[in-house]
């Protein structure tokens, strides 16, 4: 008997909900009533048994990826390890590293086939793929507390901005880091993008050996980790501001190469309180700390 | 609370979902839903909703879904306080789990939460389909047991009567356990394959269009084949010389029907086989089927007899159609009166299209049906008639999973509720077998304490908070 994914409204009655095992989607498209009806059934049809797809191929998706082929069959495992693909020469990477993004862009191209639609966005747990059709634009806040009603940066996307990917990752939440980033925010072309490079960028927030940083292999904590043996953070003790300098600039160092070689649109990594911009352009709104969201403002916008 | 260090080896493999974690004691699986907890499997978000609600600070409200359903999609109501995950008392005669008081647009109520085990429960399911499923009282069965039978259908829809306690507790073993599987799956919305002796396999999910067979019903029929000849007359017209729409329970003939009469449309020498009810209007031309209109024919003709010589000529033309309208065919009598296929004319394609564009999605409803008994009531009050009384004069509200349902008249509270407006996995089972599913009583705190309720036991919804982190109960439908 096969299982049924969640597949339900928010209270607002806007946006769509869909879940299934460890995947979680907010959905949200704007567009004609007939239209993100359409595109929501596309997204719930093509929701169902994608979570089968990818268990299809989960031994090898737990593998480090080859840089030179691809195995895999499906569709978002191959988008997957395409992702992750230019750095599996330089570092250990399973396509893993992009599984919410990977998820996050097929369910948005689903309803992209099927409708026509001004803005949407799909939501996999802070990896985030964009659509924005001429003229249109997100407004995207940096909260860092999810429970505080501030923002520490806003910025928006437009239509003729190339990022329609956005990713984060860090030490807390649900996976693992190699690293000692609170958070890396990631925006790249695409959500799959996005959510590899954050990775990367965070694991490269670290300071090696350090005496305050507790860490323990991965599948210590998770035996089917695809980290297996290598050592996760679990806990960061107290660091100096010079040592918080450090950490972040390490990591700025690979954002700026990623950057330089077109696999990112900008980063912005946190540790401690602190942050570090990395970008081709300015982020734009307000560098002050807890702008408010306020008003007009909140319409549809996202918090990353 | 300690506990005794757990050998590291003991991890468990989660089977809720495909990605099948591996588990270690005290951690949670991939989707933080799930964890193992001194060597068990448990759902770690059983009071998700309410916890989500008092973590955000935010007041309850009250307890209705809003919004139309589009059929496929579950609208999340408001946020309301469910019994899912609330656990039970039963059979002791102690208070419900919960009982939670809270200002609701300024009155005070008070929402006793309990999950109700429920041996005196079954499904009624819709399945909207003219396919034939198999005789009116027919078994329905579930890995071959015994679930239920096929009861009395409505228009455009064939009914389903399941489980009910003779099936989980009057047979054998296995058809209580079968049964209890199918109504849980059932109720939480899963997929469940049935099988009607003499009759169909048909798949059946709440809120998906039925699979009858191996093929998935895509639309309801407009109406009868008489009705769809009274709806569609006028817009054949000059197009064509005779109409014929095919269906298990009235074809249809156009030139012989009260609306072709009333445009003057000719006789044709049509024949047709079957019981002929009224003018145009014939039962039983075909056996009932899966093929055209709930028919089990594949060839429209063989619902004709030869026209007649006297009234038909050469170069008449008729169109076949199914009440859904997804088969058509378009024919011309040739010289010896004999109906020759040939290409359908676009205005008739557009006129079969009509018809499909009318008939609404197929889909499967169910709804669930209990009866809250003596000792679910006496959780929420030490005299038990009472609630019943409460609920009958309207000064109780019962939701089932935060639900509306509807209480069937009469004595007890025997309740109905559409398994799709509550969160999803909301229904559990006990190996009795029974279902378990959530139910709410909210009224006035003061009608609460007149009907003898355990005022002792309120507490407000504030307390709640630090009370979820210890109820850990076991996922529904886990055999962990």
């Amino acid at each position: 008997m096969t299982r049924a994914p969640q597949l339900r409204y928010l209270a607002d009655g806007k946006r769509l909900h869909l879940q299934d095992g460890p995947i979680d989607l907010i959905v949200e498209a704007n567009g004609t009533e007939a239209s993100v009806g359409v595109a929501y059934s596309a997204a719930a049809r093509r929701f169902t048994g994608l979570l089968d797809e990818l268990c299809d191929e989960l031994p090898l998706l737990r593998k480090a990826a080859d840089p030179a082929r691809c195995l895999l069959r499906g569709k978002v495992a191959r988008r997957m390890h395409d992702a992750v693909a230019p750095f599996a020469a330089n570092c250990f990477i399973t396509p893993m590293a992009a599984v919410a993004g990977s998820v996050a862009e097929e369910i948005l191209a689903a309803m992209l086939q099927n409708a026509q639609l001004a803005r949407a966005y799909v939501n996999n747990g802070g990896d985030i793929a964009l659509h924005l059709d001429e003229a249109e634009h997100f407004t995207l806040g940096l909260a860092d507390r999810p429970d505080a009603p501030g923002l520490l940066r806003t910025m928006i996307i437009h239509a003729d901005d190339p990022t329609r990917g956005i990713a984060t990752s860090g030490r807390h939440g649900r996976s693992f880091s190699l690293g000692i980033a609170d958070a890396v925010t990631v925006l790249a072309r695409t959500a799959s993008q996005a959510d590899a490079a954050a990775t990367i960028v965070a694991n490269a927030v670290d300071l090696a050996g350090h005496p305050a940083i507790v860490r323990c292999p991965a599948r210590d904590v998770q035996p089917d980790s695809d980290l297996g043996a290598r050592l996760v953070t679990r806990e960061v003790g107290n660091l100096s501001k010079d040592e918080i300098d450090a950490a972040l600039e390490a990591g700025a160092i690979t954002a700026r190469k990623l950057l330089a070689d077109g696999l990112i649109e900008s980063a912005a990594l946190r540790l401690e309180g602190e942050m570090i911009v990395v970008g081709a352009r300015e982020i734009e709104g307000s560098f002050g700390f807890r702008m408010p969201l306020r008003g007009s403002a909140a319409e549809g916008s996202i918090h990353a | 609370m300690l506990t005794e260090p757990t050998p590291a080896d003991d991890k468990i493999r989660c089977d809720a979902c495909p990605v099948m974690c591996y588990i270690k004691p005290g951690a949670a699986g991939a989707c933080d839903r799930y964890a193992n907890h001194d060597g068990q499997l448990v759902r770690v978000d059983p009071h998700i909703v309410l916890e989500r609600t008092v973590s955000h600070g935010g007041r309850l409200v009250p307890f209705q879904a809003t919004g139309d359903w589009d059929g496929k999609i579950v609208h999340e109501p408001s946020v309301f306080v469910t019994a899912i995950g609330a656990g039970t008392t039963y059979p002791d005669y102690k208070p419900a789990p919960f009982i939670v008081s809270s200002e609701i647009d300024g009155v005070d109520m008070v929402t006793v939460v309990t999950e109700g085990i429920f041996s005196y429960c079954g499904v009624k399911v819709k399945i909207d389909t003219d396919r034939y499923l198999g005789p009116e009282t027919a078994t329905v069965r579930a890995q071959g047991e015994a679930i239920g039978h096929v009861t009395t259908s409505e228009y455009g829809s064939q009914m389903l009567s399941l489980g009910g306690v003779h099936h989980l507790t009057g047979g054998s073993k296995k058809e209580g356990r079968v049964t209890c599987d199918a109504l849980m799956d059932l109720s939480n919305c899963k997929p469940v394959d049935l099988t009607i002796d003499g009759g169909a396999n048909v798949v059946v999910q709440a809120g998906y269009p039925p699979i009858v067979n191996g093929v998935a019903e895509e639309r309801m029929r407009v109406g009868c084949g008489s009705a769809t000849i009274g709806m569609f007359a006028k817009q054949w017209h000059g197009k064509v010389d005779e109409v014929v729409v095919v269906d298990d329970h009235i074809t249809g003939v156009l030139s012989e029907h009260q609306a072709g009469k009333l445009l003057g449309i000719a006789d044709t020498g049509i024949k047709m086989k079957g019981r002929r009810s009224t003018p145009g209007r014939y039962f039983q031309v075909a056996e009932p089927g899966t093929g055209w209109g709930g028919t089990k024919i594949s060839d429209p003709l063989s619902v004709l007899g030869p026209f007649d010589a006297k009234k038909a000529r050469p170069g008449v033309t008729m169109l076949m159609v199914s009440t859904t309208g997804e088969h058509a065919a378009f024919y011309e009598l040739d010289e010896a009166l004999k109906p020759v296929e040939k290409p359908l004319p676009a205005d008739l394609r557009s006129s079969v299209e009509r018809i499909q564009e009318n008939c609404e999605p197929a889909l499967c409803t169910v709804l669930f049906m209990a009866g809250a008994g003596g000792s679910l009531r006496a959780g929420v009050t030490d005299n038990p008639v009472r609630l019943t009384r409460s609920v009958k004069e309207a000064l109780t509200r019962v939701t089932s999973g935060g639900a509306p349902v509807y209480v069937w008249p009469g004595g007890g509270i025997t309740f109905m509720v559409d398994v799709t407006r509550l969160p999803a996995g909301a229904f559990g089972y006990v190996p009795t077998p029974a279902l378990v599913a959530p139910i709410e009583f909210t009224l006035r705190l003061s009608d609460y304490a007149a009907l003898g309720g355990h005022m002792d036991h309120v507490r407000p919804l504030a307390s709640l908070k630090d009370k979820i982190e210890t109820l850990q109960v076991s996922a529904p439908g886990l055999r962990a």
